[in-house]
């Protein structure tokens, strides 16, 4: 089971790195969403600190999503989701697997770059440490329910926008809590409540979303 | 081992076929043909489990296809309209990650054999997007000279293929056909296979007919 996890990572993984510009794409687009907001609204550090938090949220949740349309598109139009679906493992295992790399691939260069980019803000230390922790929890929540939304608009006309619908609405906890945990740090109130509910969702988000995938997959491949 | 019995496929409103029935045991091949839309590639499909039959069902070893689930899965080897090949991937690295996804040992030197093999000795480190249509078929290709698993479904296997190329793959359906092993395919291309008895199968206005040579 952990080789064929470890076969669709690695085979992710560098497929990825053979395209590089949508890696980079979704990390720019992120810099400069982040980056445009202390300019457009000037340097009052209060405010940029308040807004802080929900504007590094929403700019790593949108950058996300980017990258999601791709997510099963690419394997289904040359053929190779057909092969997934008939390895003689649960699909849902493949689909775990291809998650992963997902994170690993647009998740993760949020994570590392939200610190360097929270420092416009003007947050403190701790702020941008427990930033970086909320982002590190629930990412891997962002790529998991996203896994959902990109099955389901698989092979649809449009998807795109249809992905955005079906998908925004269960983001918005995700976004609640990790936002709510750097505000509750520049506070003055600890963060942990909202970060384990955030680990509860990254949690259901990754090991449950991988089996309705797997069944819209086989829906879709009808 | 593979028994379909009064399949039926529709598609939106339109009966595609209905009551076909084959029996294939090891050794055998079928040999499906029909006109276009008739329906070919959906009964690959059917017998694959990707998509269900309206009604009627597949037997493999006198089991429904749909409980062995896995099982079934494991003794299956398609190749598909689509090659199933990465644009961006190599063909050595394409072979060698079908074979992994199929939880098959596949070393890189019995890989470079099977590539050298289909006539790609020389491309195996070049991307697969700067391979012609008929280098890309032999690239899927390759994954059936080291296939062991006994049953083959094959989507048009010899299109984009040049009469050598058409050969070698024949050979390679002989040669799996002696092994005891079953497959079916469909091509509108008369192509003889060394080895193994031939079914036929004929789909098209509805109803189907089946030839024994």
């Amino acid at each position: 089971m952990l080789i064929l996890l470890r076969a669709v990572i690695g085979r992710d993984l560098r497929l990825a790195m053979r395209r590089q510009a949508d890696i980079v794409a979704a990390a720019f687009f992120f810099i400069i969403v982040v980056s445009l907001f202390p300019l457009g609204v000037g340097p009052e550090p209060d405010q940029l600190r308040r807004m802080a938090p929900g504007v590094l949220w929403v700019a790593a949740l949108l950058a996300t999503m980017l990258s999601l349309p791709r997510l099963f598109a690419d394997d289904h139009r040359d053929g190779t989701l057909e092969q997934l679906a008939l390895a003689p493992q649960p699909l849902a295992l493949i689909v775990l697997g291809k998650v992963i790399a997902h994170w690993l691939v647009a998740g993760l260069p949020l994570v590392v770059l939200a610190p360097v980019l929270g420092i416009q803000f003007d947050l403190s230390q701790d702020a941008l440490a427990v930033l970086t922790v909320s982002l590190l929890i629930g990412t891997p929540a962002l790529s998991g329910i996203g896994a959902i939304g990109a099955a389901l608009t698989l092979g649809v006309r449009g998807g795109g926008v249809l992905l955005s619908l079906l998908v925004l609405p269960l983001y918005i906890p995700v976004l609640i809590f990790g936002a709510g945990a750097v505000d509750a740090t520049v506070s003055g109130l600890g963060p942990q409540a909202h970060l384990s509910l955030l680990g509860a969702l990254a949690l259901g988000g990754v090991f449950f979303a991988p089996w309705p995938t797997a069944a819209a997959l086989r829906v879709a491949l009808e | 081992m593979l028994e379909a019995s009064n399949l039926e496929c529709v598609r939106g409103e339109r009966s595609l076929f209905a009551d076909v029935s084959f029996r294939l045991d090891g050794g055998e091949m079928l040999y499906l043909q029909g006109t276009n839309g008739s329906g070919k590639t959906s009964l690959l499909r059917m017998l694959c489990a990707l998509t269900p039959a309206v009604s009627g069902e597949i037997l493999w070893r006198g089991t429904p296809i749909g409980k062995l689930g896995e099982e079934f899965r494991s003794q299956l080897c398609y190749l598909g309209h689509q090659n199933a090949i990465k644009e961006e991937l190599t063909p050595l690295e394409n072979l060698l990650s079908a074979a992994r996804l199929a939880q098959a040992a596949l070393d890189e030197d019995a890989a470079l054999d099977a590539l050298a093999l289909v006539g790609l000795r020389g491309r195996e480190d070049l991307a697969c997007r700067y391979l012609s249509q008929g280098q890309k078929r032999r690239a899927a290709l390759a994954r059936l000279v080291n296939e062991k698993r006994p049953l083959w479904v094959l989507d048009e296997p010899y299109v984009a293929l040049d009469p050598a190329a058409v050969e070698l793959v024949a050979g390679l359906i002989g040669a799996h056909l002696q092994a005891g092993g079953l497959a079916v395919l469909t091509t509108h291309q008369t192509v003889a296979v060394p080895a193994g008895a031939v079914r036929g199968l004929w789909l098209g206005d509805g109803d189907a007919t089946q030839r024994s040579r």
